[in-house]
């Protein structure tokens, strides 16, 4: 493979480059318009024909929307809850799953389906009855509702890794076994290497999930301090007035702590995973 | 290698005859295992559940107290809702659309992104952006790019003499506008599962393959699609379980309109429970919304059997 000429390679390479080249111009497009808009004067925003550069560059747009309000509290308030729900989702999510995955039961398809069922009842309708059910433990205006139903499991990821644990092939473990190895020294040292990037892409969802997550602060965070930042945001929308520029310098900033952690995370799925002497 | 251990001789007939000493200890582990979630599963989702069940046989506005009314709300929704057999169409119709097409694009995606050349680090990021736009500036995004005079997507199409069309504001087309619109924004969240997927394939079988003179369309359809079927699978239930669910788009973008061309089922059920404040009624469409979606996937599930293959399974 080493002996490729260098050129033929890259003539080889040319039609992935062009694809690659489109699709991300279709991405970037409405992102170039975010930062545009983050940049322009408030009458800019909406002048026809549009200007993509807008002149003034008010880069003090950016300074004037994180000195307004208090992002740094509702920074750290994000930061926090997400940490910790990743944490919950992780290690909660490996080891039911893998008990999903391994361990034949009475009743395990059952709880299967119910555990998939969870996902069909829309959010809705269960809002109400949560929120009653959260008020009962006190937990209104704490992080606690968004935090410690993750550590109880979610279906989504359990459903996700349970799918990646089943493609594991079960010899090693048998051997493991057969050498004496207990449930969780298997799960720590066999299966979790190998699992690695299925755990990756459940941490970067749920990452993503906690970051942007609007509807579930909005109901039970209701003082400015404990907002998170996809709440704070709002304050530049109210009932008759956008403050466009202002929104989307906000936005744009608040959507760059969900790139980098993807950026670092998607190295995991680069490293393809080697299963050598297992051939069934 | 298959060494399967002689108590499991009869497993059909598993729960009639006594567990051997070992199939008792798997389904104590089993249940240790996943107890947490077990736990977690009763108190965040089956009280609830069962709470929204008995609020969908009342009449409740949230202010007076709720009045019982049996299953009135079940064939109100049946046979005196016009607007209900509407949404079903509109959300039927959409998931027809969107799962597939979403599908279909984000592996093709995927396999682009999967190719082993410089800056795929870059390119990969670029594409997971739709997904981290948060909220408002959603709104604000695709308001801008669908709108008919000064959109983006207009402004391209004219570009080539092409007068596009009204989009969200035509009712023709205002479906369509989603299904667009659903395409760019998941397309980040399963690019991420199916290179996890993609990535799980032991490279000994492309060798394999490679040995026997397999070209890369025979790899493909031999190999990456078999051994992704897992993954397929997955991405197939959770597509359908959030097509049959698509509020966000119709609320920010539509409110359902124009003439109830966007009006999806959930976001009528949610328009009932949060402006009508018919709560009874709402979690009564929740719960035919349900039915239905639980029906759907179990087809799937069912079927499964027939085309996924696991590699570690162990029946």
């Amino acid at each position: 493979m080493a002996k490729t000429n260098p050129i033929r390679a890259l003539l080889r390479q040319a039609p992935v480059y062009f694809l690659l080249a489109l699709g991300s111009l279709v991405m970037l497009v409405p992102f170039a318009w975010m930062l545009s808009t983050s940049l322009k004067e408030s009458y800019q925003v909406f002048a026809w024909p549009p200007k993509w550069v807008p002149d003034p560059i008010r880069w003090s747009n950016y300074k004037t929307t994180f000195t307004s309000l208090p992002f740094g509290t509702w920074f750290n308030n994000t930061l926090l809850i997400t940490s910790l729900s990743i944490v919950g989702a992780v290690v909660s999510c490996i080891v039911v799953s893998y008990g999903f995955a391994r361990f034949r039961a009475r009743g395990r398809n059952a709880l299967f389906l119910l555990t998939l069922a969870t996902m069909m009842l829309p959010d809705t309708v269960t809002m109400i009855p949560k929120f009653y059910l959260f008020s009962e433990f006190g937990w209104i205006n704490t992080f606690y509702p968004l935090i410690v139903p993750l550590f109880f499991g979610k279906a989504y990821f359990i459903f996700l890794l349970r799918q990646f644990f089943l493609s594991i092939p079960a010899d090693l473990e048998e051997a493991a076994k057969i050498d004496g190895a207990s449930t969780f020294g298997i799960l720590l040292r066999i299966i979790l290497p190998l699992t690695v990037p299925a755990i990756v892409t459940i941490a970067i969802f749920q990452f993503n999930d906690s970051w942007k997550d609007f509807m579930q602060p909005i109901l039970y965070l209701s003082k400015p301090d404990l907002y998170t930042l996809s709440l704070g945001i709002n304050f530049f929308k109210s009932q008759n007035d956008v403050q466009w520029n202002f929104l989307m310098a906000a936005s744009v900033v608040t959507m760059l702590p969900s790139l980098v952690f993807y950026f670092i995370g998607q190295k995991y799925f680069v490293e393809s995973i080697t299963l050598t002497g297992m051939k069934g | 290698m298959k060494t399967q251990p002689a108590s499991e001789a009869g497993s059909g007939k598993r729960t009639k005859r006594r567990l051997t000493r070992a199939e008792r200890k798997e389904e104590l582990a089993f249940y240790a295992l996943t107890g947490p979630w077990l736990i977690g599963l009763a108190v965040f989702f089956a009280v609830p559940m069962a709470v929204s069940l008995g609020i969908s046989l009342t009449r409740w506005d949230m202010l007076t107290p709720a009045e019982f009314v049996g299953l009135r709300n079940y064939t109100q929704a049946f046979t005196g809702d016009p607007l209900f057999w509407q949404s079903l169409k509109v959300t039927t119709l959409y998931a027809l659309f969107s799962v597939p097409l979403g599908l279909v694009f984000s592996l093709l995606l995927s396999l682009l992104l999967n190719q082993a050349v410089r800056g795929m680090r870059l390119f990969r990021t670029i594409f997971y952006l739709p997904s981290v736009v948060s909220g408002v500036s959603v709104m604000v995004l695709w308001m801008w790019i669908f709108n008919p005079q000064i959109g983006l997507i207009n402004m391209v199409l004219g570009a080539f003499g092409i007068e596009g069309p009204g989009w969200i504001f035509d009712p023709d087309w205002a479906l369509p506008s989603m299904v667009i619109m659903s395409l760019w924004s998941s397309v980040g969240g399963s690019v991420i599962i199916w290179l996890a997927g993609l990535k799980g394939i032991p490279s000994t079988l492309y060798e394999a393959a490679e040995l026997d003179g397999a070209g890369p369309l025979q790899k493909f359809w031999c190999v990456t699609v078999p051994m992704l079927t897992p993954t397929i699978f997955f991405n197939l239930v959770m597509g359908i379980i959030g097509a049959m669910q698509a509020f966000g788009e119709a609320y920010v973008m539509t409110k359902g309109g124009p003439m109830n061309s966007t009006l999806f089922f959930n976001f009528y059920l949610f328009d009932h429970a949060f402006q009508n404040f018919r709560m009874g009624y709402a979690s009564a469409l929740a719960w035919v919304l349900f039915v239905l979606i639980l029906g759907l996937t179990a087809l799937v599930v069912r079927s499964s059997a027939a085309w996924v293959y696991y590699e570690g399974e162990r029946s």
